[in-house]
């Protein structure tokens, strides 16, 4: 099963521009929509209210992993974990990684969401690699909904 | 974003990963394959032409159907397996907004750096 999100976007500002848009913790709240409390650092658990019209009342929750100056910034969570009653934290959270790299133009960011499923990537890729038929024209409309370009 | 995305439940959650889990094993995504040519399958049939033993390939199909992904049809004394494409669907549209999610934050992202 091909289980992760993958987007691919061309930024026209430079990579230490769009490095701080990630790691600064009030930066990364302005596009992300979220009132993050502390910076980030990488082992400890982020988190901060929702500040989207509508879902004020919702915690946001994420534990940074890497923070690789202006080449990746990770981190792990629960994603759709809006519901304040539901408790998340005993279920497997899925992988944020946001990869920068300098082009011509400024900076081009390869986002990843990996963990769908608790397979590791590698091999599920390989065995959807080995099908065919029907199957494969289903992965590859999954394919077309999940890793859409920008 | 305008939407954070529709409210899923945890159940719904652990479903898709249930699938996505199932789905993560070659033996597993062959028989799908195979089964989703449309026509139900016996365990004779299913096994026939694979190197695995009528036991094993009952195993795997047994994890598909606790995923909801397979489900058996008896036709006389027989027992055929048969796909229900909706958990397959389920997963796709949900990965679908969680990839809608992420264009409507990253084009936010874009607008601040760019600025």
């Amino acid at each position: 099963m091909n289980e992760r999100i993958e987007k691919r976007i061309e930024l026209r500002a430079p990579q230490s521009r769009v490095w701080r848009a990630l790691t600064d913790h009030r930066e990364f709240g302005e596009w992300f929509g979220v009132k993050v409390e502390g910076p980030f650092v990488p082992g400890q658990l982020s988190q901060g209210q929702i500040t989207i019209r509508g879902y004020e009342h919702v915690r946001w929750q994420a534990v940074v992993q890497k923070i690789e100056p202006e080449s990746l910034f990770s981190f792990t969570w629960h994603p759709y974990g809006i519901d304040p009653k539901v408790d998340y934290s005993k279920e497997t959270p899925t992988l944020v990684e946001f990869r920068l790299q300098k082009t011509a133009g400024g900076t081009l960011l390869l986002l990843t969401e990996s963990g769908f499923d608790k397979v590791p990537a590698n091999r599920s890729a390989e065995a959807f690699r080995m099908n065919d038929g029907g199957w494969t024209q289903q992965m590859k409309n999954i394919e077309n909904h999940v890793a859409h370009r920008q | 974003m305008s939407r954070i995305g529709s409210d899923l439940s945890a159940a719904k959650r652990r479903h898709h990963a249930a699938v996505c889990a199932a789905l993560g094993d070659e033996t597993r995504l062959s028989l799908v394959t195979t089964l989703s040519r449309g026509e139900p399958r016996s365990i004779a049939q299913l096994t026939g032409g694979s190197r695995m033993t009528r036991q094993a390939i009952t195993k795997h199909l047994r994890v598909l159907q606790s995923a909801g992904i397979v489900h058996s049809v008896r036709t006389g004394r027989e027992s055929r397996f048969e796909l229900d494409p909706q958990p397959l669907n389920e997963l796709h549209e949900y990965l679908g907004r969680v990839s809608a999610r992420w264009d409507q934050v990253l084009s936010r992202l874009k607008i601040l750096v760019e600025s």
